[in-house]
């Protein structure tokens, strides 16, 4: 564990996170955010996961997680239980997205979305040229086995939060492994978003 | 005990079983009841600070024999493969206690247990039982073997009930709590099965109002009881798998023998059953799981509020008698409350006999989970990967 490099986003969720907050994490997957952020942060943390396994994963790493979909997995907590709600890469996935987000407001004082920019040049270069849905690295999956349900583009969810009268704080646009500060909707791969109401 | 022999297997070894005894307990009804004796088990060594020992609870037929076996007998314990060296109750690091309920037959007082006061068995004249009264007899067993705080209380299906009760009367008195495959309250479903159980037993001419001690017991109606809960404990598809519509062979042509293979599996089982229980006890502790409701007089989450107490809620896909909903009902008063919990809802085929069954990813579950709760490592993080 020692020796394995911290993923980028992870690294830009870590830095807009206080230490000791409380955390819930929608989709946590393996739970290496939620890992990081107890011996990074001490912060107190909970994960939402629907994928069986994964939950075997959080588990070993000594992580307090449901077994849950993200959609009904919000609707249960008290106003404000959480400093954040992360929804790392999970957002696109979800089926009612304005209704978790606006939840995720609900539940947590902050919300920090992290989601895949459809309109990466890549992307573009794709549709354009050769006709074809895009496969990146930020989305790796064929057309016919995607998970995600939404396709999205920096700008699309910068769009979204003004038309939901939502904050921005702060948003950190990256690619693999560095952050991009020029033209991001077209360069940036992933763009995060620390979001209030 | 022989050590080569306990590595090999993974076995806690050669185990017998104990009592204690104590003057009186205070029922949930204001009644005071006495003297009352717990048979019960213990595996693995207490450590110096007691803060090791885990409580194992057990359900509607289970007994204080959970893991080992006895001088004698072949048969391990109910739990065996989950108690153990290096097992999900790993015996090398925490001290395993299980004692059988109050109202049962396997050496605690019950129904069958002789009256002091008549010289005869108590039968019906045995009061009123709750899950509570259970629990808080088995308090007085963990006092009496010095420990204020349990590291954790364990048990599926009634012992998931019982676990709710420490949880929800003894908040203190435990550090975690992991109720599998168990409810807040009983369901309609689930007290019209116990209620035919209970018929069933009481439409034997034998039972003669529970006095049958001296004479044939019910064992008819004991083991149509047993059938239907059996029933109730497999799935559809487990059926399927372990019997299809296989006959038996061909038999004398009798126009209801047991013709198909699940025929003859539920009369087995029936009949095996009532060589080791009593038809009084099965009256008692069943309407004592109907009658529980832990969220009676307030909700869950309220009773909760507060509660220091780390909890793992595990439920089981096929279950269809305590299904993964009732489970969830549990996990959302945690959530409620703001407290710490993990639940898990294992892809199983078994049915409800799961929690007996499904040992690697139960194991899992209960391994690291009480791992993270002995060591407190999610303030050290000292986890791996």
């Amino acid at each position: 564990m020692a020796a394995k490099i911290i993923q980028l986003d992870h690294a830009v969720i870590l830095d807009l996170i206080k230490p000791q907050s409380t955390v819930l994490d929608l989709g946590c997957g393996n739970g290496d955010l939620l890992y990081l952020l107890i011996k990074g942060k001490q912060a107190r943390v909970q994960g939402i996961e629907i994928d069986e396994q994964a939950i075997y994963k959080c588990v070993a790493k000594g992580l307090n997680v449901f077994h849950g979909d993200v959609d009904s997995g919000l609707a249960e907590f008290n106003d404000k239980s959480f400093d954040y709600v992360i929804l790392n890469q999970s957002l696109q996935q979800i089926l009612h997205v304005d209704k978790v987000v606006t939840d995720a407001l609900r539940v947590g004082k902050k919300v920090i979305v992290g989601i895949p920019n459809f309109a990466h040049y890549k992307s573009r270069l794709q549709m354009f040229f050769q006709g074809k849905a895009p496969v990146t690295e930020a989305l790796p999956y064929q057309w016919y086995e995607t998970p995600n349900l939404h396709f999205l583009s920096i700008l699309d969810f910068k769009k979204y939060c003004r038309a939901k009268k939502i904050n921005i704080e702060s948003n950190v646009c990256i690619d693999e492994n560095r952050k991009i500060l020029l033209l991001p909707n077209l360069f940036a791969q992933v763009g995060i978003f620390l979001i209030s109401k | 005990m022989n050590k080569e022999n306990k590595i090999k297997n993974n076995s806690v070894g050669l185990v017998k079983t104990q009592e204690f005894t104590f003057d009186s307990l205070k029922l949930e009804s204001g009644e005071k009841f006495g003297p009352v004796t717990l048979a019960f088990e213990t595996y693995g060594v207490l450590n110096k600070e007691k803060t090791n020992a885990v409580l194992i609870v057990h359900a509607l037929s289970g007994d204080a024999h959970a893991a080992g076996v006895h001088a004698g007998q072949d048969n391990p314990g109910w739990w065996d493969e989950f108690i153990g060296p290096g097992k999900a109750f790993d015996t090398d690091k925490y001290f395993i206690i299980c004692s059988n309920v109050l109202g049962g037959c396997k050496g605690s007082t019950g129904p069958s247990t002789t009256n002091p006061k008549t010289s005869k068995p108590y039968s019906l004249d045995f009061p009123l039982i709750t899950i509570n009264d259970i629990v808080s007899a088995q308090k007085r067993l963990v006092e009496h073997l010095g420990i204020e705080k349990l590291l954790a209380v364990v048990g599926g299906s009634m012992g998931g009930q019982q676990v709710l009760s420490w949880l929800v009367n003894h908040p203190n008195s435990l550090r975690s709590a992991v109720p599998i495959a168990t409810t807040i309250k009983h369901s309609p479903q689930q007290i019209a099965f116990n209620e035919v159980g209970r018929q069933s037993i009481m439409a034997d001419e034998h039972w003669k109002s529970g006095n049958y001690y001296e004479s044939t017991a019910p064992v008819k109606g004991l083991a149509v009881a047993r059938m239907i809960g059996h029933i109730t404990y497999m799935s559809d598809k487990s059926m399927a798998e372990k019997f299809g519509r296989v006959k038996k062979e061909a038999q004398a042509p009798f126009k209801f023998t047991a013709d198909f293979e699940v025929e003859g599996y539920l009369r087995y089982r029936g009949d095996n059953f009532v060589k080791r229980f009593d038809a009084n006890s099965y009256l008692y502790i069943t309407k004592a799981m109907d009658n529980f409701d832990a969220s009676v007089n307030r909700p869950l989450q309220e009773v909760l509020r507060g509660s220091l107490v780390k909890v793992l809620v595990i439920s089981f896909k096929s279950d269809w008698l305590y299904p993964a909903y009732q489970s969830k009902e549990i996990v959302k008063a945690c959530k409620l409350a703001g407290v710490e919990t993990t639940y898990c809802e294992v892809d199983s085929t078994y049915g409800h006999d799961a929690f007996l069954l499904e040992v690697k990813e139960e194991s899992h579950l209960i391994k690291h989970f009480l791992k993270k709760v002995f060591y407190a490592y999610e303030v050290t993080g000292e986890y791996g990967s």
